[in-house]
């Protein structure tokens, strides 16, 4: 199993590398979405996968999967939030300023 | 504090008492009388010294400045130090009575001036008497700093500027070699303090950093010095004002390197790399300087050159008698010791006469309004005071009797000659070279000197050609400092041994093999005999008057030599191309395009990680993980990885985002295989939101920006991409494989017991690691009040370009 999300981890990093390093500004953002999903599955996989019960304590089982990089995945999932729907409102911004969302027509004119 | 540091931190403290004096007095007394007290009081403080020093005796003082260092201003004043230290604040004394009358009151900015030039008094008598290496550094560079504050005084002109920053650059380089080379010297000695280095000579001269430190020394000493080929910032500060060049540029400054290498001539002295490296370079630059200043027109660059010239010359004499240290005593030992002792005796005169020709050359630029040689003549009989002092400096630096340049000269030659017999070095043969260059230079300087008596006094006065159109002698003033040195010249080669007993014995002995003041058993006589020597000087005068009177004869032969390989074009060529090469080299890898830079971020992490993972061998993971996999994991996983191909591959921004979604939303099914319902739930409500938010977004897009486009293929981002990937899959193979230590998490499991909640991971977020969940919180708020402002404030500019 965790040979399988080794790949899929290296898969997602693959698509989202290739995506930031586009020109567009909103492939930036979806790239970069992916590759918080991508994170996120790495952190997961470190903690060991299938090793136990959810970490409730109310049920009746004495193994636990590991709860503390569930609790670090939630916190990078908000921040993640946060980060995504700012950068969206700035690409908005972006839009309405500049009216090209393309990167390299953003980069200024650098001859004055 | 001792009387002696009061001394050295006299000009200092003046410095912050000019401002006020120049307020309140400067508009009805020349700021310069006041400033004159300060070398003054140092002169005759100095001199109460001196019959202690005269006795072979030294003085040692020390003031803690950052002791736990080691860093202290300690003061040795020996007969070296001495003598440098009179000749800076007497050579002071005249220089400012001498500005006094130069620098107009009512023009020029006094108190800058008398500031910067109090400062490199202070730093100069501090770098002479400094016994630590640091303090020594410190006031090396002040020295520096000042040198380009008084050469830039007119910072309204181009030229003085570029003067000033050549000076800057070429000095502060050779400053921060000299820094290396005293840490290292430091390191190696293990003290600061440059007497007790001299004491652990042996274990200096063993250690494999002796090279090294010497050539980082010698690079110090040769750019403040001038010497070929750093040369060539000297005649570019001659911008300074006169009395400037007067002081610095060729009394005391330059001669900051040749106290240098005399100071560290009794640690490197005996070795050959230090015999050729002085005694070569000094030779090349008295040649250099002396033919270049043959060609020159304009009075104070001919001096420049002259200057450099002439601290070759003193430069080689410390290098032919840096070879005293080879012998241990007897009749050798003695014959080289006296190439020092013409060093020494030399570099007191040329601190007289060329210090009273800058100021002869000042006098004639403020009269007549020009320095330029093809346009002056026949000022004799207007100026017949200047006249004579220009005739005793010049003969004296041509090397002629009765003046004190005669003496040195014929020293000169004696220690040339003996350089010549020089056999205990490798290549020997070309020692031999040593007398032959020095006679030639010195012909050489025979004919500038004359050319520079001959061309303003002598010939017919063109009263048209000049600016100034009443040409008179100088006021009195002016005429009584250069005279006092003019005097200085004529007295010292009648009553040599006065100077040579009091002050040139005990600076020997500073720096020559002696132990006490009676080993030295130099004595200057004005006649020694028909011997090579006085051959060599017949010879100098005849071939030189020939020469000169048949100048236009030979001298367009010198501007052969083309203009665009001289040193100083290959120095502005050089800043030219070291400014053009970083500009592109700059221009090169700062594109402007984020992808470039995210490329660069994301090949130097792959390639760290890969080197890292494949150089540590740590490439060593094993297939089979405790974990199960089942059909419904595989599925999960696969349909996962196809939308995020569908995200990669669609042409259509809608598709993009809805597959994006379909990640998110098969991420939340992942999170509940692996036993995580919590993210699973976070994972769930955030991916609604952020694909609610992408429309939005999309929704809002002006027209022309809905196009359907297709991500271009491009092949250096696809292989990044890869590598990317790949590193990730092996890091975390390995990483899953390698399990160091036991988790902390079956503390977590007391939840209940410690924080009362039954949820591990909700006690983990708000118990147990509660400041993460609150910066969290943070994170979300600035994210909000970002994307409100972002929304709502609209600078007045931009509005125009605003596309409704």
């Amino acid at each position: 199993m965790e040979t399988l999300v080794a790949i899929v981890i290296g898969i997602l990093f693959t698509i989202g590398t290739y995506l930031i390093l586009s020109n567009q500004m909103l492939r930036i953002i979806l790239g970069l979405s992916i590759l918080s999903h991508a994170v996120n599955l790495m952190i997961i996989t470190m903690g060991g996968l299938k090793q136990g019960g959810p970490p409730l304590l109310a049920e009746n089982t004495t193994r636990f999967t590991d709860p503390v990089p569930q609790a670090l995945i939630l916190t990078a999932i908000v921040i993640n939030f946060a980060v995504t729907a700012f950068l969206l409102v700035l690409s908005y911004r972006t839009y309405k300023m500049h009216g090209t969302d393309n990167m390299d027509e953003l980069r200024g004119n650098r001859h004055g | 504090m001792s009387f002696l540091h009061f001394i050295v931190l006299m000009p200092f403290l003046a410095t912050i008492l000019i401002p006020f004096l120049y307020k309140k007095w400067g508009h009805r007394i020349h700021t310069g009388w006041f400033v004159v007290f300060v070398p003054l009081t140092i002169f005759i403080s100095l001199l109460l010294y001196l019959p202690e020093i005269s006795n072979g005796n030294f003085i040692a003082t020390s003031m803690p400045w950052i002791p736990s260092l080691g860093i202290n201003l300690d003061i040795y004043l020996d007969g070296l130090a001495l003598m440098f230290a009179l000749i800076i604040s007497g050579i002071g004394v005249l220089v400012v009575i001498y500005s006094i009358f130069y620098m107009s009151k009512e023009r020029e900015a006094l108190h800058n001036f008398y500031i910067y030039l109090l400062l490199f008094m202070g730093a100069m008598l501090g770098l002479v008497i400094s016994d630590n290496v640091l303090a020594l550094y410190t006031v090396w560079e002040l020295t520096s700093i000042s040198s380009f504050l008084l050469i830039a005084y007119w910072y309204e002109r181009k030229k003085s500027r570029a003067g000033a920053l050549k000076a800057m650059l070429i000095t502060v380089f050779g400053g921060l070699m000299m820094l290396a080379g005293l840490i290292m010297l430091a390191m190696i000695s293990d003290t600061y303090s440059i007497r007790e280095m001299i004491a652990s000579v042996n274990v200096i001269q063993d250690s494999y950093l002796f090279i090294p430190a010497m050539i980082l020394l010698l690079l110090g000493a040769f750019t403040k010095s001038a010497q070929f080929p750093f040369s060539i910032w000297l005649p570019d500060a001659m911008e300074a004002p006169t009395p400037i060049s007067a002081y610095l540029h060729s009394a005391t400054m330059v001669k900051a390197g040749i106290y240098l290498v005399a100071r560290m001539t009794p640690i490197f002295g005996g070795h050959s790399l230090w015999f050729w490296l002085v005694a070569g370079i000094g030779l090349l630059t008295l040649l250099y300087g002396s033919l270049r200043a043959v060609r020159q027109t304009d009075l104070k660059a001919l001096l420049a050159f002259s200057t450099i010239s002439q601290l070759g010359l003193i430069m080689s004499l410390l290098g032919v008698g840096s070879a005293a240290y080879y012998f241990s005593g007897g009749e050798q030992q003695e014959l080289y010791a006296l190439a020092l002792f013409a060093a020494l005796f030399h570099l007191f005169n040329h601190s007289t006469f060329k210090g009273a020709l800058f100021m002869v050359v000042g006098i004639i630029d403020l009269e007549s309004g020009t320095r330029d040689i093809r346009r002056l003549g026949g000022l004799m009989a207007i100026m017949p005071v200047t006249f004579t002092i220009a005739v005793i400096g010049s003969l004296s630096m041509a090397g002629l009797p009765p003046f004190n340049g005669f003496l040195s000269k014929e020293m000169f030659f004696t220690g040339m000659l003996q350089a010549a017999e020089v056999n205990m070095f490798t290549l020997e043969g070309f020692t031999i070279l040593f007398p032959i260059i020095a006679w030639v230079a010195s012909v050489f300087t025979f004919i500038y000197c004359f050319i520079l008596l001959f061309k303003p006094f002598f010939g017919s006065l063109r009263l048209d050609q000049l600016p100034k159109k009443k040409v008179r002698e100088a006021p009195l003033g002016m005429l009584v400092p250069p005279s006092i040195l003019a005097i200085l010249v004529v007295v010292i080669f009648f009553l040599p041994n006065v100077l040579s007993d009091s002050l040139l014995k005990p600076a020997l002995l500073s720096i020559g093999p002696f132990t006490s003041l009676n080993e030295i058993p130099f004595e200057i006589t004005a006649w020694h005999g028909w011997n090579t020597e006085i051959y060599m000087t017949i010879g100098v005068i005849v071939v030189g008057l020939l020469l000169f009177f048949m100048v236009k004869n030979w001298n367009s032969i010198l501007r052969i030599y083309p203009d665009n390989l001289s040193l100083n074009s290959l120095y502005n060529s050089g800043i030219e191309k070291m400014e053009s090469s970083s500009s592109s080299f700059t221009n090169f890898y700062m594109t402007g395009s984020i992808r470039h830079y995210i490329m660069y971020i994301l090949i130097a992490f792959v390639g760290i990680l890969a080197t890292a993972v494949i150089s540590l061998d740590s490439v060593s993971f094993n297939l089979n993980f405790k974990a199960n996999v089942s059909i419904y994991d595989v599925s999960i996983l696969a349909a996962m990885v196809v939308a995020a191909f569908m995200t990669l591959l669609t042409k259509n921004r809608i598709t993009a985002i809805v597959s994006l979604g379909a990640v998110g939303y098969l991420m939340v099914m992942v999170y509940v295989i692996f036993r995580a319902p919590d993210l699973a739930l976070t994972q769930m409500v955030v991916e609604t939101a952020t694909t609610v938010l992408f429309l939005l977004c999309f929704y809002h897009l002006p027209k022309f920006g809905k196009r359907i486009e297709k991500l271009p293929f491009k092949l250096t981002n696809f292989l990044v991409a890869i590598s990317v990937g790949l590193t990730f899959t092996v890091l975390t193979l390995i990483a899953t494989n390698h399990k160091l230590y036991h988790s902390i998490s079956s503390y977590f499991e007391n939840a209940y017991e410690l924080a009362g909640a039954k949820n591990i991971v909700n006690a983990i977020l708000v118990d147990f690691r509660g400041f993460d969940t609150m910066m969290e919180i943070a994170v979300l708020l600035i994210a909000g009040l970002g994307v409100f402002t972002l929304i709502k404030l609209r600078s007045k500019d931009g509005d125009n370009n605003e596309t409704k």
